[in-house]
């Protein structure tokens, strides 16, 4: 059964549909909301895997839908839907995810009192999320990507009463708004040079050939191509979206939601929203590769912010003590890897390790949340330990997500997505220092991993909540091992060997594997690093386990300068609020400023010149004309001169405008008449 | 129908019953007072509505047209006219006015009078927006600043009085200014008449007939009626005034004022200074882009320093409606624009107009309900976690609070959007300065969401109640509003889209 490209609306309707019951059901309909949600997603995940299917039969086809929207002058401006394998498989991935964190909130958020509230954003999230992938039209990518901001933005602040969750969900906003005004910018220079925002419109969209063509044929400020000056600004929303530095800084914070939240939107999906960003739009990208007289081409950039981040997050991700912090540094860190396969030039790998990426880390998240459910929102690694023995299901199922992030050969599915990625960025030929960033980050994520699953599982427990937790009911460890089971299975969707994703993506029907031996001194590296990240890992931190909550880090003890720095996140957050903060709020003082004393000012000034020139007048009047009748009056008047002065003098001024108005007018009329 | 002076009905059926409330309202009830009143009021809208079915959006021209001869020694006509740029505020002070009177249905002292102004200066604006000559356009326009005057004073806060002298006399001496141009071209030109105004100057006869009255007078002119209207609107930095008349005035005329009346200016700049003086625009476009800059700019970030919720929701008054203003300004830039781009910055400006007119209004009365609850305070910090407390309420002002801030799926953001078309492509260094603006607006946004409803209850905020009826009934209309424009902004523009193409394709 084929699903046809017109009716792929349904997809982010049925979770939009959900959200808007969930907003009209009253707070007790919590079955209402919570199963409409559900209901929902499972229904789109059906109809996402009707899409992929339909994808499938001809993969290079992009099948379009293209709709009017309003009418713009003597055009209209239109909208429309796009199906192709890479959105066939995001949508698929975001439902099947979506579905299981849906189910596991049942129990994760069973007493919180806005359950049902919870619910609505939740599927207002998907909606968007949605949205934003079957958008064949980079003006309904960004509505869609702004409305997952938003959705973000509430699920952040959900426990809006703790005054670090507002903090948290207004900072995320900003943040990404900040890139997002550089998308914005980078979509209208996209519409004035090209008439259209669609992406695909027979032969008119932005990223087919005429307009490509065009855009890398001009030159711009600085001698960049078009085409890599709005490249770039499209980037710009990209780094903010998906945590890149240098506007990574909201990203850790955003873990003041509720953790299935972070699961899905701050690690599985949104997040990875800039990366299908840069796919999506990867011909534009692109665009200027051919070129060779331009000082720099836009995917260059994109290898360099990638490959930073990869690292950066790696190590700060080392001296963290929150296990959502660790998961959310790591998150960054794997979104660099992305970053930097787009940058390199493979599009496939990155998106090949954003999907397996997406189900390691929910189960990753939802195995913390476990963890944090039943320590009774206990966070702190060095508050936990020893709960490999009571929480079996969660252990097992993190560790197979640990593995899997670590780059374990040869069974979980990261080993293979990761290797993508190092693959192509050693087939790089502009910079090999990615390339060493990227090992280096290797190495740490193994390290950070073993520590994390170290610290939580192994030793004994160091809290009254640790010790007192147990294994969670079924609602929500069945979703841990449906997840564990696809961080396994979803590997070998891409060996080199059978690398089936890689080639319907590229629209190919047929399957070019070759032998693992191929280029197998790079894998061989990697294999080698993961082992040294892993046994210096367990070495430090496995075998002699951490005995009380406040001994002392063994890493600390050796390196306190860079542990302090790296735990303090390198001091982002210090140098942004010393410099653009301050920079805001001197702006804000400096508008204050002009508006109380230059612009209100010289009003003021003009209004007590008028006011003078009345009360000369008056005296004039007065004491010339008729002073000799009103000395009486004032003398009654006596006490409520002084205010009544200021009154008069204002209404006096009003008078006198009017009738130099008239004055000025009658001369007007006298001279015109006269001439 | 056709038969029936409509517009006439429209501008003068809202004074009858200023009428009626002045000379009866004393005798009746409060309840049956507050219905009078109402019912007036929406007479408006129910009256837009039998316009609207049978306006013709295609037809360019003016419709409806009511013409008389009126003072025949001066060649003063009786003229009145729709169009769609007419259209769009007759609509907007329709669905706003009524529910600035819900909000302030807790008016107890002098109600009657305050309902009885409160149509009167209704009448005025709608006035504004549909005469066609001069001379009785101008008197609309300088008596809405009479009740305005005394219900900002009498109802208003403690600053009320000196805020709304400063509002009356600074309105007025742009007025004057304003008369003292029509002086000039009246002199000129022998007519006041707007339609044969804008035809004169379609066809080049007018620049000659104002050049030769010699002498700096051509610029005078043009600068009279400039300042007139950018008192009005208000333009950066013209908008002193704005701030305190905003905060100190009572919350349903604080919605009439930056719903409605902030609207008059930016009609004016369209529909006189525009295609009165192309060339004299023209000539000021690039200074002008600067002040519609700052006011971008500077109001948003001027917004962020503000303690008084009112002063900031203000402040953001003045930020939009610099938006309206840099479109006009950005194809006044450009000779001979791309049809394309303007017909985008134009229908921006008016689409923004209208959105303006209702997130904005949504916000002050929200801020009224916060004064209502807690005996007057509105600071910054004198709440937290209303959220908790009241999350119907909380929800309400969220919509309006992204509708304001542009967020897409609400109005606000196309006619954001389509401004940022128009000028980028007219003006690209003004747009990406302008996304300071955006920026700005989005963090005062959020301060104010963040401090008012979400941390701790605040003190004093625990026995606060949700929307009582009246209050959700202003706020319902707005919120669905912004919800269904949001999505089909097409409603809207399908109303004035031939007018802003026939524009874009006549443009010097």
């Amino acid at each position: 059964m084929n699903l046809s490209v017109q009716h792929l609306w349904v997809i982010p309707a049925l979770p939009l549909l959900a959200a808007v019951i969930g907003a009209l059901t009253p707070r007790r309909g919590r079955t209402l909301a919570a199963g409409a949600a559900i209901a929902a997603m499972v229904g789109a995940f059906v109809v996402s895997c009707l899409a992929l299917h339909t994808a499938l039969v001809d993969p290079a086809a992009k099948l379009v839908h293209n709709f009017a929207w309003f009418d713009l002058g003597s055009g209209v401006l239109r909208l429309g839907w796009l199906l192709d394998p890479l959105t066939a498989f995001m949508c698929v991935m975001v439902t099947f995810v979506g579905s299981l964190i849906f189910i596991f909130s049942l129990g994760y958020m069973k007493a919180d009192a806005n359950f049902k509230q919870f619910f609505c954003f939740l599927s207002l999230f998907a909606a968007a999320m949605l949205g934003l992938l079957v958008a064949n039209s980079l003006l309904l990518l960004f509505i869609c990507w702004e409305l997952v901001g938003l959705a973000s933005y509430l699920l952040i602040g959900f426990w809006f009463h703790k005054p670090s969750a507002a903090a948290a969900a207004k900072k995320a906003f900003i943040t990404t708004r900040i890139g997002d005004l550089g998308l914005l910018l980078g979509l209208l220079w996209l519409y004035n040079s090209t008439g259209s925002l669609l992406f695909f419109d027979g032969g008119a969209g932005v990223l087919e050939t005429a307009a490509l063509g065009s855009l890398a044929g001009q030159i711009t400020v600085g001698g960049l191509a078009v085409s890599t000056a709005i490249g770039l600004l499209i980037f710009c929303g990209a780094i903010g979206k998906s945590g890149q530095f240098p506007l990574h800084v909201w990203l850790p914070d955003a873990m003041e939601g509720p953790t299935p939240v972070s699961a899905l939107i701050h690690a599985a999906t949104m997040v990875a929203a800039g990366v299908f960003l840069i796919a999506r739009v990867y011909p534009l990208m692109s665009a200027d590769q051919a070129l060779t007289e331009v000082p720099l081409h836009a995917l260059t950039v994109v290898a360099f912010i990638g490959a930073i981040t990869a690292l950066m997050g790696a190590c700060i991700a080392v001296a963290q003590n929150d296990i959502k912090r660790v998961l959310a540094f790591s998150t960054v860190s794997q979104l660099g890897y992305m970053m930097l396969a787009l940058g390199v030039g493979s599009w496939v790998a990155a998106i090949f390790h954003l999907l397996t990426h997406a189900f390691f880390k929910a189960l990753l998240f939802l195995g913390a949340g476990s963890v944090i459910h039943a320590a009774h929102h206990e966070q702190d690694i060095r508050r936990l330990g020893g709960l490999r023995g009571p929480m079996r299901v969660t252990f097992a199922t993190f560790a197979i997500g640990m593995m899997a992030l670590s780059g374990v050969p040869f069974l979980f599915s990261g080993v293979w997505s990761k290797e993508g990625i190092l693959h192509a960025a050693h087939g790089w030929n502009i910079s090999h220092l990615p390339l060493i960033a990227a090992l280096i980050a290797v190495v740490l994520t193994a390290f950070y991993m073993t520590r994390l699953v170290a610290e939580t599982f192994f030793g004994k427990a160091r809290s009254h909540e640790a010790d007192h937790a147990h294994e969670n009911s079924a609602v929500m460890t069945v979703p841990l091992v449906i997840l564990a089971v696809c961080a396994i299975a979803l590997g070998f969707l891409g060996t080199p060997a059978f690398p089936w994703l890689q080639a319907r993506l590229l629209g190919e029907t047929e399957v070019h594997g070759h032998s693992l031996l191929e280029g197998g001194g790079l894998m061989m590296l990697s294999i080698v690093l993961v082992a040294v990240g892993l046994g210096g890992g367990w070495a430090i931190y496995g075998r002699k386990p951490r005995v009380a909550e406040n001994s002392r880090d063994p890493l600390v003890t050796a390196a306190p300068g860079l542990m302090a720095a790296l735990s303090a996140r390198l001091g982002f957050d210090e140098l942004y609020a010393a410099t653009f903060g301050r920079l805001g709020n001197g702006l804000a003082a400096l508008a204050h400023f002009l508006d109380q004393w230059v612009w209100g000012g010289a009003v003021g000034m003009l209004a007590r010149f008028g006011e003078f020139i009345g009360i000369v007048n008056r005296e004039a009047d007065e004491n010339g004309l008729n002073g000799g009748f009103d000395i009486v009056s004032e003398r009654i008047r006596g006490s409520g001169r002084v205010y009544s002065r200021a009154q008069t003098g204002d209404a006096h001024g009003y008078l006198r405008w009017v009738a130099m108005g008239f004055v000025i007018i009658m001369l007007v009329v006298v001279l015109g008449g006269a001439r | 129908m056709s038969s029936w002076p409509l517009l006439s009905l429209i501008i003068f059926v809202p004074w009858v019953g200023a009428l009626l409330l002045a000379l009866f309202g004393r005798n009746l009830g409060a309840r049956s007072r507050r219905a009078l009143g109402f019912g007036f009021s929406c007479s408006t809208l129910a009256l837009t509505i039998l316009v609207l079915m049978s306006f013709d959006p295609a037809a360019v021209g003016y419709q409806f047209v009511e013409h008389h001869a009126w003072i025949t020694a001066l060649d003063v006509h009786y003229h009145l006219g729709l169009d769609g740029l007419g259209l769009l505020p007759v609509m907007l002070t329709g669905i706003v006015s009524p529910l600035c009177l819900l909000a302030s249905s807790r008016i107890e002292r002098g109600a009657h009078t305050f309902g009885a102004l409160f149509l009167l200066l209704q009448g005025a604006a709608l006035g504004v927006f549909l005469a066609l000559d001069f001379f009785h356009w101008f008197l609309f326009w300088e008596l809405s600043l009479v009740p305005a005057f005394f219900l900002i004073k009498l109802w208003g806060g403690p600053g009320a009085g000196r805020a709304a002298y400063q509002f009356v006399i600074y309105t007025l001496a742009g007025g004057a200014f304003l008369l003292l141009g029509f002086a000039a071209l009246y002199v000129a030109t022998g007519t006041l008449d707007f339609a044969e105004l804008t035809r004169l100057a379609a066809t080049g006869e007018l620049s000659p007939k104002v050049a030769a009255l010699g002498g700096i007078w051509p610029k005078a002119v043009f600068l009279g009626v400039f300042l007139g209207l950018a008192v009005k609107v208000p333009l950066f930095p013209f908008h002193t005034w704005l701030p305190s008349a905003y905060a100190e005035a009572p919350t349903g005329v604080s919605m009439f004022l930056t719903g409605v009346m902030s609207k008059m200016g930016v009609y004016g700049f369209l529909r006189i200074l525009w295609p009165l003086f192309p060339e004299q625009l023209h000539a000021a476009a690039p200074c002008l882009l600067g002040l519609a800059l700052g006011g971008v700019v500077l109001g948003a970030f001027a917004a962020m320093k503000q303690t008084d919720l009112k002063r900031m929701v203000a402040y953001s008054s003045i930020n939009h409606l610099s938006y309206c203003l840099l479109a006009l300004f950005a194809v006044a830039s450009v000779t001979q624009p791309d049809a394309a781009v303007a017909a985008s910055a134009l229908s921006g400006t008016l689409l923004q107009m209208f959105n303006h007119g209702l997130s904005a209004a949504a916000l002050f009365a929200c801020v009224g309900i916060l004064e209502a609850r807690s005996g007057g305070r509105r600071g910054l910090v004198d709440f937290g976690g209303v959220r908790t407390v009241a999350p119907l309420f909380a929800a309400f002002c969220g919509v309006a609070m992204f509708s304001s801030l542009g967020l897409p799926g609400l109005n606000g953001f196309v006619g954001e959007f389509l401004i940022f078309v128009g000028v980028f492509g007219l003006a690209p260094w003004a747009a990406a300065v302008a996304c300071l603006g955006l920026l700005a607006t989005a963090l005062f946004l959020l301060t104010f969401w963040q401090r008012v409803f979400h941390g701790p209850v605040g003190a004093g905020v625990a026995s606060f109640r949700d929307l009582n009826r009246v209050e959700f009934l202003t706020l319902l209309p707005l919120v669905i509003l912004m919800f269904v424009l949001g999505v089909l902004p097409q409603l809207v523009i399908a109303l004035f889209n031939p007018l802003v193409t026939a524009w874009a394709a006549n443009l010097p």
